[in-house]
């Protein structure tokens, strides 16, 4: 940048922004450059910075050093409304609607059309629908938002952007909540907006989206910018590289390998969530010794009740759950580990750690009251703290000091410390539970070697995940749950993402293969 | 181990409430200037009230046997997730079934009178604290409230026991004596004074209390439930069971505290026997915060200060000044966010000079 001529070709330059919390250095010189019109993509790994630097050109964080410019003019973001008046908007990553209220009325709040000290609702229904129907963004303006589903959700909370102006669209990790329909039409979208000239800047962690929608990419790692690309002039490979530091493998090998008997069977089963509504419908499936079985679909479409009964965790309405040809259908999860049950959970820190707890007090727990660990009603220390020592320095977790609170790791290493217990129990059925969900590549890459290596030593292993490339690339057969039913049940050879999109969106897998024939 | 692991954490376990403590008396050394009086005479009337004869350090002792026991019932119910408010009412029943088993017991020897009235009262305790216990396992019912309530059904049990079935004598209501077999044997006398091996009781109970919570898989299963329930039950813990087993954990000393009463001090039941120690505990659990050895230097505390305060009245300094130390050293560390943020910030000042 050497003189002014240039910078105005550039809807946002952030030059030299630095951050820093206790003890961390969020961003350090960070450099940011994005043309007017342009798709921007900001990638990096979990806490490279990324969410940082946009909250501070929103106006939520205040930069310790370094200035921003918008459409070339020196500002000063002191609040999310200094950024709304300079035409930012952005879309966070949990929706901030109210869900009794309409989408007409969640638009315009806060900004809201008057006549006199009066409401004009027609005047805002008006502008509502013009802007919907200028940029595609179709929604349905007199439903409530809890009635509402997810992908509209978003597009309301564009419309809301483009509502107060917006020029910048800031997306941060929009496509985290969607089928990959949703993610198609949020992709549409996001191309229309460009061809009206916004300018769009777009958070992910998916290269392959990255690579199919932005112009231009910036790369951070640990707070700083790694990389300023072209999205045409490179590749995944380049990014990873990157994004962390060294080559990763983004696709593992998976050795084709014969499942043998039976581990786990389950029957008809029904479940309620906590509201006291069926969450799980009547399902049915078993899992082989030696196999891994992918259990697709959106987030909160009974997975979680599902994975909860099984483990022991959530009592069954009605049908029956076999593990090595046993009725253990609500048994709780000392019985089922007993019998060689390991469960990697969804949510790792409500159920899977106690975060006050020291890391040897975590690697323990399920066989803290067992020989060699206890003996007689007392923990025998010295052979805990040494068994700790040595998964966590075979299963890596930094620091590798297992006297440490877990609450004090990061949530890589975190997950590190409930895959090192889980694993080394011996297990038959590894149950896993969104397994890298909010983890860098780095982490996945590991996590899914030592699923594969589960698989290699003859485990039965049910794979919970909202990630499609996690289940395709890891899954010997694949389940589609939609509102607690199965969908349908392919291989990952014989399907295709659209197949297990349109399972995920609702469609039953005969009622789309007949249909292409 | 846990020295090891929890080092941070212990520094300034420790450090707060001593922190606390000076900060309380330079506070209330200024309400003392305020009314014309010297602190440093003030605060040497107290120490010598609570140490300076053998009765007065007797007397110390005494007041602090009790506390280091309802202390040691909250700070448990603590680390096991449960907030025990009821230690008074579990103090009270165990002083009244510790009383009715020990008049019972006049054919026994001490050596057989002694441990079961103390047992009697442990029992009685635990009892009482587990209908809490495990009403909140089964019907979630908060502790807080059904504690607070069934402190109300001892109270007043206790006062009609004294007042009909137990009554004896005219004047206040009580309880006959108790057996003399019952009663702790005295190893120190002074003046009217007398100390029995309660305080060594309550201290090896303080090391047990330690050794359960550290040392034994049941501790750890109560503190994971404590911390984390949803954890402790994916790793095949039973919630209810143990929440039931700290409450009736937690009640046992509170009911011993109340044995001891009777059987070292009063020698039968009173109605006022509790006379708020129970309560005091809380406090106390919290000054110590929640360890077992801090409970005890916490409970000598306030015992001390209960005792010297009599010394500085006849000083002519009120003996509410203590009130207020007590009350600043709790503020102080309950809201020990202050002195970690006045600690912190001089390190950070360190810190600043040396860059």
């Amino acid at each position: 940048m050497n003189d002014n001529r240039s910078m105005s070709d550039y809807a946002i330059v952030m030059k030299g922004i630095t951050k820093r919390f206790p003890n961390v250095l969020a961003n350090d010189h960070v450099d940011l450059f994005v043309k007017k019109g342009e798709i921007h993509a900001i990638v990096g790994e979990n806490g490279a910075g990324k969410t940082t630097l946009m909250n501070q050109l929103y106006g939520l964080l205040h930069p310790d050093e370094g200035e921003i410019y918008i459409n070339g003019k020196k500002i000063n973001i002191k609040t999310p409304s200094d950024a709304i008046k300079n035409g930012i908007g952005m879309v966070h990553q949990h929706f901030m609607l109210v869900d009794n209220l309409t989408t007409v009325e969640n638009i315009i709040l806060g900004s809201e059309p008057r006549r006199g000290a009066i409401l004009d609702i027609r005047k805002a229904k008006k502008e509502v629908k013009n802007l919907s129907e200028r940029y595609g963004l179709y929604v349905d303006i007199d439903a409530k938002i809890e009635d509402i589903p997810v992908g509209m959700q978003q597009r309301i909370e564009i419309l809301k952007t483009l509502y107060r102006g917006a020029e910048i669209l800031i997306l941060d990790e929009p496509t985290a909540v969607l089928t990959p329909q949703e993610t198609e039409e949020l992709f549409e979208i996001m191309i229309k907006l460009k061809s009206f000239g916004k300018t769009i800047i777009f958070i992910s962690h998916k290269l392959n989206e990255v690579m199919e929608i932005t112009d231009s990419i910036t790369v951070m790692r640990l707070g700083k910018v790694t990389g300023n690309l072209k999205t045409s002039q490179t590749n995944p490979k380049e990014i990873a590289r990157l994004m962390v530091g060294r080559d990763v493998l983004l696709r593992i090998e998976k050795k084709p390998k014969k499942p043998s008997k039976e581990i786990m069977r389950v029957e008809d089963l029904w479940i309620k969530d906590n509201r006291g509504l069926d969450a799980v419908r009547g399902i049915s499936f078993n899992v082989k010794a030696g196999e891994i079985l992918g259990i697709a679909g959106v987030a909160g479409n009974g997975q979680t009740e599902l994975i909860e009964a099984i483990t022991g965790l959530r009592k069954v309405e009605s049908g029956k759950i076999f593990l090595l040809n046993e009725d253990v259908t609500n048994k709780n999860a000392k019985v089922l580990r007993e019998k060689g049950l390991v469960h990697i959970p969804e949510d790792r820190q409500k159920h899977g750690l106690i975060l006050q707890f020291p890391g040897y007090y975590n690697i323990i727990l399920g066989r803290h009251y067992k020989f060699p660990f206890c003996i007689e009603g007392f923990l025998n220390m010295k052979h805990i703290v040494d068994y700790s020592k040595q998964l966590f320095e075979s299963f890596d977790v930094r620091p590798k000091d297992p006297n440490i609170v877990v609450g004090n790791l990061s949530g890589g290493n975190q997950q590190k410390v409930i895959l090192a217990r889980e694993m080394s129990s011996s297990p038959v059925l590894s149950v896993f539970a969104q397994p890298t969900r909010g983890l860098d590549i780095g982490a996945i890459e590991y996590i899914h070697k030592n699923i594969l290596k589960l698989r290699d030593e003859d485990v039965a292993i049910i794979l919970v995940s909202m990630e499609l490339e996690e289940i395709f690339s890891l899954s010997d057969r694949i389940i589609v749950m939609y509102e607690g039913e199965i969908m349908g049940e392919v291989s990952p050879e014989e399907t295709s993402y659209e197949e297990v999109g349109l399972m995920m969106a609702g469609n039953k897998l005969e009622t789309i293969r007949s249909e292409i024939k | 181990m846990k020295r090891k692991t929890f080092l941070n954490l212990n520094l300034s376990a420790i450090i707060i409430p001593i922190m606390a403590v000076i900060i309380a008396l330079l506070i209330a050394s200024i309400v003392i200037l305020s009314i014309g009086k010297n602190p440093l005479i003030a605060y040497y009337e107290m120490l010598k009230g609570a140490f300076g004869s053998s009765q007065d350090f007797i007397n110390t002792i005494v007041k602090t046997t009790p506390l280091i026991l309802t202390g040691l019932a909250v700070g448990f119910g603590f680390r096991a997730g449960v907030f025990n408010i009821g230690a008074e009412g579990q103090m009270s029943m165990g002083a009244l079934f510790a009383t009715i088993i020990g008049m019972s017991l006049g054919g026994f020897p001490p050596y057989i009178a002694i441990p079961l009235t103390m047992l009697s009262g442990m029992l009685m305790g635990a009892i009482w604290a587990s209908i809490a216990g495990f009403l909140k396992a089964r019907t979630g019912a908060h502790e807080v409230i059904t504690t607070i309530m069934l402190n109300w059904i001892a109270y007043y049990l206790g006062n009609y026991m004294v007042a009909g079935p137990l009554s004896v004598g005219s004047g206040t209501p009580k309880s006959p004596e108790i057996a003399a077999s019952a009663k702790l044997p005295t190893i120190l006398k002074s003046q009217a004074i007398e100390l029995t091996p309660g305080i060594f009781i309550a201290i090896i109970m303080a090391i047990v209390v330690y050794i359960l919570l550290e040392k034994t898989s049941t501790g750890y299963e109560i503190k994971a439930v404590g911390f984390n329930p949803y954890a402790s039950e994916y790793g095949g813990i039973s919630i209810s069971k143990n929440v039931v087993l700290a409450m009736a954990i937690s009640g046992a000393l509170a009911g011993l505290a109340g044995a001891l009463e009777v059987m070292g001090l009063h020698h039968r039941y009173l109605g006022a026997l509790t006379a708020g120690k129970g309560f005091d505990g809380i406090s106390i659990s919290l000054i110590g915060q929640n360890h077992p050895i801090g409970i005890i230097f916490a409970a000598l505390l306030i015992g001390s200060l209960r005792t010297g305060s009599n010394a500085m009245q006849f000083a002519g300094i009120p003996k509410h000044i203590v009130m207020i130390i007590q009350s600043i050293v709790i503020f102080l560390v309950a809201a020990d966010r202050i002195v970690k943020t006045i600690l912190k910030y001089k390190r950070k000042n360190r810190a600043g000079v040396k860059k």
